[in-house]
């Protein structure tokens, strides 16, 4: 799905990345926590949340996030968007509160991503 | 639908107040920041997050949602479980990421 | 930083000698706006020297976690980066109010991160855990009233 369609299905606002609309997303991560982003999403994804500091910029460019959804109306602070150009990482904001968010991208057809990095105290 | 009915379809595991599965769910909220839920929250939203501590049975009890789903395979803390069962919040279980389960809870509520 | 200041000096071993880069961060603890910053650099760092995504990967989960919890708990701290042909490796040193029960740290969920920490999506009692999870070597030492001790060292296949 582009994003494009992305926006559409959340009526969502284009904050950074106007240009980018015609990426390609496949997966999601929903979360408010960045240790979990880091712990478990997977390059690529979309990341839905409802933090809109500039962790989630930092957050999404070390896991190379490819856009960011901030949800329930909220607007991001000036150092988030600024980040966010200058990692060129597209951030929509939608009205919706996460659990709609995730579940209009889930009956799209985006599905969910879980790409833990390898516990070594596991095995031992 | 009743809670029952969520655990049967998305096969999740119970962990507290197995004897009120029959609470109403009337609405979904996935988030973990406390402040969000309590803010944004409805009565009888099934809450979905992956915070484990014991407030979030507070936050459940205050906002009387139907019911706690902690996402990928995230266990509650002993005090959690203890505060659950006083307070008759079910919490479950899914092996699922938050975007996932709530997107099937999504369908389940909209049908 | 004198009180942690042998812990600085990295320990050479015959792989350490022939290192591709190898520098110094300086972390200012209590500044949540530039938190994050160093592992950005870190990132780009590793990058260019041409190593696989995925050591990149664990290596700024390592080195983001390790900086937020400087910030967040440190007076503050430094973060030494050397790259080896075989290994990216972390030395990390703060100097700050050190962990009484690194078990009790460890443990996935524990944590005594303030208000303004959690408001930043950090302070879940996940740091720790996911940094060792991203790491191939993990050696975490404190002192209470000091300040703590991190090596980690990631492999390159």
């Amino acid at each position: 799905m582009k994003l494009q369609e992305v926006k559409k299905i959340l009526n969502a606002e284009v904050i950074v990345g106007e240009e980018k609309l015609d990426m390609e997303v496949k997966t999601a991560f929903g979360a408010d926590l960045m240790s979990d982003v880091l712990a478990f999403a997977k390059a690529g994804s979309l990341l839905l949340t409802g933090l809109t500091n500039s962790q989630v910029i930092r957050t999404a460019h070390v896991m190379d996030i490819a856009a960011i959804i901030l949800v329930r109306g909220k607007k991001p602070p000036a150092e988030t968007i600024n980040m966010a150009k200058e990692f060129k990482i597209p951030v929509l904001a939608t009205k919706y509160i996460l659990f709609e968010t995730a579940g209009r991208l889930y009956t799209k057809g985006i599905v969910g991503c879980l790409e833990q990095v390898e516990d070594h105290s596991a095995h031992g | 639908m009743n809670v029952e009915t969520i655990i049967k379809e998305l096969n999740l595991k119970v962990r507290s107040a197995s004897d009120k599965l029959n609470n109403n769910v009337t609405g979904g909220y996935t988030g973990d920041l406390l402040s969000d839920v309590i803010a944004n929250s409805h009565e009888g939203d099934i809450w979905i997050t992956r915070q484990v501590h014991q407030n979030i049975v507070a936050v459940a009890s205050l906002k009387e949602h139907a019911g706690i789903i902690l996402t990928n395979s995230c266990e509650p803390t002993g005090e959690t479980l203890e505060k659950a069962n006083q307070e008759k919040i079910p919490v479950m279980i899914s092996d699922l990421p938050a975007f996932e389960l709530t997107g099937k809870i999504y369908n389940l509520l909209v049908k | 930083m004198v009180v942690w200041n042998k812990l600085k000096i990295t320990v050479h071993t015959a792989e350490t000698e022939n290192y591709l880069y190898k520098n110094s961060f300086d972390v200012e603890g209590g500044n949540f706006n530039n938190a994050g910053a160093i592992s950005t650099q870190v990132k780009s760092i590793l990058k260019n020297i041409g190593l696989p995504n995925n050591v990149i990967r664990k290596a700024a989960i390592a080195c983001y976690e390790s900086e937020i919890n400087i910030v967040s708990y440190a007076r503050q701290g430094v973060i030494n980066l050397i790259v080896t042909p075989k290994t990216v490796e972390f030395d990390i040193a703060d100097e700050g109010p050190g962990i009484p029960d690194i078990e009790l740290a460890m443990e996935q969920g524990y944590s005594t991160a303030d208000r303004q920490i959690r408001e930043m999506g950090f302070g879940a009692g996940m740091g720790l855990y996911n940094i060792k999870c991203s790491s191939d070597i993990f050696n975490l030492t404190s002192e209470v009233d000091k300040g703590t001790f991190l090596k980690i060292i990631i492999n390159i296949p």
